[in-house]
């Protein structure tokens, strides 16, 4: 299996040559240390997010609070952001979505909903459990899971818990009201619009509530913050000490898109996104399981594939049959074929730090890769939309991050001016792994002092980084 | 007396239709639309007219 191009009839082939043996359940090589709830979830598995892929189903439109960094007036294709979508759909028009998208893409373990408004909000809520209700009934195989900003969901938690819905993500951005009526002018709560400082203190309340119900319940909660730089990046902190005192199990702290462009508040108030070092300092200050959660891609309420890929546009309504039959055998074999793999990087992986601790010298250093998925390096350096950043030295591989290059809408945009925000990305590293790449990029990229490396196509990740730091030592041994 | 939608400025997102008490709001190709008819601006039900609580865009349900 290289790379995420997998399709269902090319499962079958290969799985007649080489059948696995079926992997017995809680088998230690598919989870690895992670909640078993999740372990097959690309947006909380790190690991995970090289084999599996989401969907989100736009079926919630309404809102029932606004954000500054929000405005879901705009759209555009090429645009990827939370709260975006390219068309609305009835309940019935989003379940033949989740059927067809099961039908092509055997990746796909996950179906979420995520807006484009709140999926629990008065008009949203009651078309968010239809649709979990229908994909429950078709689907058994699929986790669902839910993104809600928590003013609604202390009351929807039991029915959500019955639905078989075990995590939920709420976006969170302060604890406190003084923060907080920073970064929402209102909120609509039981008839009222309210604004000011009683809207983010209802709603820090309500939130805090819904997390504790959820918790309660005995859900997987994860937390997504917004870094917003001079509004809440000093007040993270408290944020992650509160959201973990009450048993959340994960905190991602994103950094804020505001592109002025977008026509949301931030984006025309001219309030600046977070660099790629202060987000990280932010990350650091919370004591955030790097592992964990480094990976978000802040993708849109319609975003289909793996992670870091949208093949939305493939399964737009007019394109998506009324009904479609899913072959049930051949995701099956996909989950078997993904689980030998994972049991193969595993072991390169193990490889790749033995031969690193054996090296005595070599300081750290920072390597950029392209993948498309499955732990490899086989990405061309041309397709590559975003970068898998490590730090490397004796001491192993460490995930640093996925810095995005295409976070911008490209419409207008030219070759050089793409080259620049690659740059940018790359900052800090010295060496990129490719599994191809031209020729000027290549000198570019060499001019900028990043080393392009195109040796370690199509293997591990972890076999190209540790291998690349043992060629570094060797030839430093030698000029010294 | 009766409240309307802008309809350039509506989203679509249907967040006044379900709070609306009267049933006066109904979607009109991808926007919504209030029937004068039946809008009582919310007199006897809530404090506020419901639609324009919770419309997202400033300045979209309005007084006719």
């Amino acid at each position: 299996m290289q790379g995420s191009v997998v399709s269902l009839a090319s499962i079958k082939r290969i799985a007649a040559l080489d059948r696995p043996a079926p992997v017995a359940a809680g088998c230690p090589s598919q989870a690895g240390g992670v909640d078993p709830r999740v372990a097959d979830h690309p947006c909380y598995s790190e690991e995970a997010h090289h084999y599996f892929a989401r969907m989100h189903v736009a079926v919630a439109p309404a809102c029932n609070i606004q954000c500054n960094y929000c405005n879901r007036k705009f759209d555009c294709a090429n645009e990827s952001r939370p709260g975006v979508v390219s068309e609305k759909l009835s309940v019935e028009q989003g379940l033949a979505k989740v059927m067809a998208v099961a039908a092509s893409v055997p990746q796909m373990s996950v179906v979420g909903i995520a807006g484009p408004g709140d999926s629990l909000a008065g008009a949203s809520a009651p078309k968010t459990l239809a649709l979990f209700e229908a994909v429950r009934a078709q689907l058994p195989d699929v986790k669902l899971c839910l993104s809600t900003n928590g003013l609604a969901l202390a009351e929807h938690v039991e029915r959500l818990k019955e639905l078989g819905i075990d995590h939920i993500t709420i976006t969170m951005n302060a604890v406190d009201a003084k923060v907080g009526e920073k970064i929402y002018p209102w909120i609509f709560w039981q008839g009222q619009r309210l604004t000011g400082r009683l809207a983010a203190q209802t709603l820090l309340d309500r939130q805090l509530l819904g997390i504790e119900k959820a918790v309660a319940a005995g859900m997987l909660v994860k937390i997504n913050s917004v870094l917003i730089p001079g509004v809440n990046d000093h007040h993270l902190p408290e944020v992650h000490k509160a959201v973990r005192a009450r048993g959340v199990f994960l905190h991602n702290i994103m950094p804020l898109i505001s592109n002025p462009e977008h026509g949301t508040v931030f984006g025309l108030s001219g309030q600046r996104a977070p660099t790629n070092a202060e987000l990280e300092a932010v990350q650091a200050a919370c004591g955030i399981d790097a592992k964990l959660m480094r990976h978000c891609r802040q993708c849109r309420a319609d975003a289909v594939g793996m992670l870091g890929e949208d093949r939305g546009q493939e399964f737009t309504n007019d394109l998506v049959a009324a009904k479609t039959e899913v072959d049930f055998e051949a995701r099956d074999l996909y989950r078997q074929l993904v689980a030998k793999e994972r049991e193969d990087r595993k072991q390169a992986a193990k490889r790749a730090g033995l031969g690193l601790a054996q090296m005595t010298h070599g300081q750290k250093r920072r390597v950029a890769v392209c993948t498309k998925g499955g732990g490899r390096i086989n990405e061309h350096f041309g397709h590559a939309r975003e970068f898998r950043v490590y730090d490397v030295d004796a001491g192993g591989l460490s995930f640093v991050g996925v810095r995005r290059a295409d976070n911008y809408c490209q419409g207008g945009w030219g070759e050089e001016d793409h080259m620049e925000a690659i740059l940018k990305a790359l900052d800090g590293c010295q060496a990129v792994l490719v599994s191809k790449i031209g020729r000027c990029p290549k000198d570019e990229l060499a001019k900028a002092g990043i080393e392009a490396v195109d040796r370690f196509a199509l293997a591990y990740i972890e076999e190209g980084v540790s291998g690349w730091f043992a060629d570094q030592a060797q030839l430093n041994k030698i000029t010294a | 007396m009766a409240y309307k939608i802008i309809a350039e400025q509506c989203t679509g997102c249907g967040a006044c239709e379900f709070e609306c008490p009267s049933k006066a709001i109904k979607e009109k190709n991808g926007v919504f639309a209030i029937n004068a008819e039946k809008c009582t601006e919310c007199e006897g039900s809530f404090d506020t007219p419901q639609c324009a609580s919770v419309c997202p865009v400033d300045d979209t349900c309005v007084p006719v």
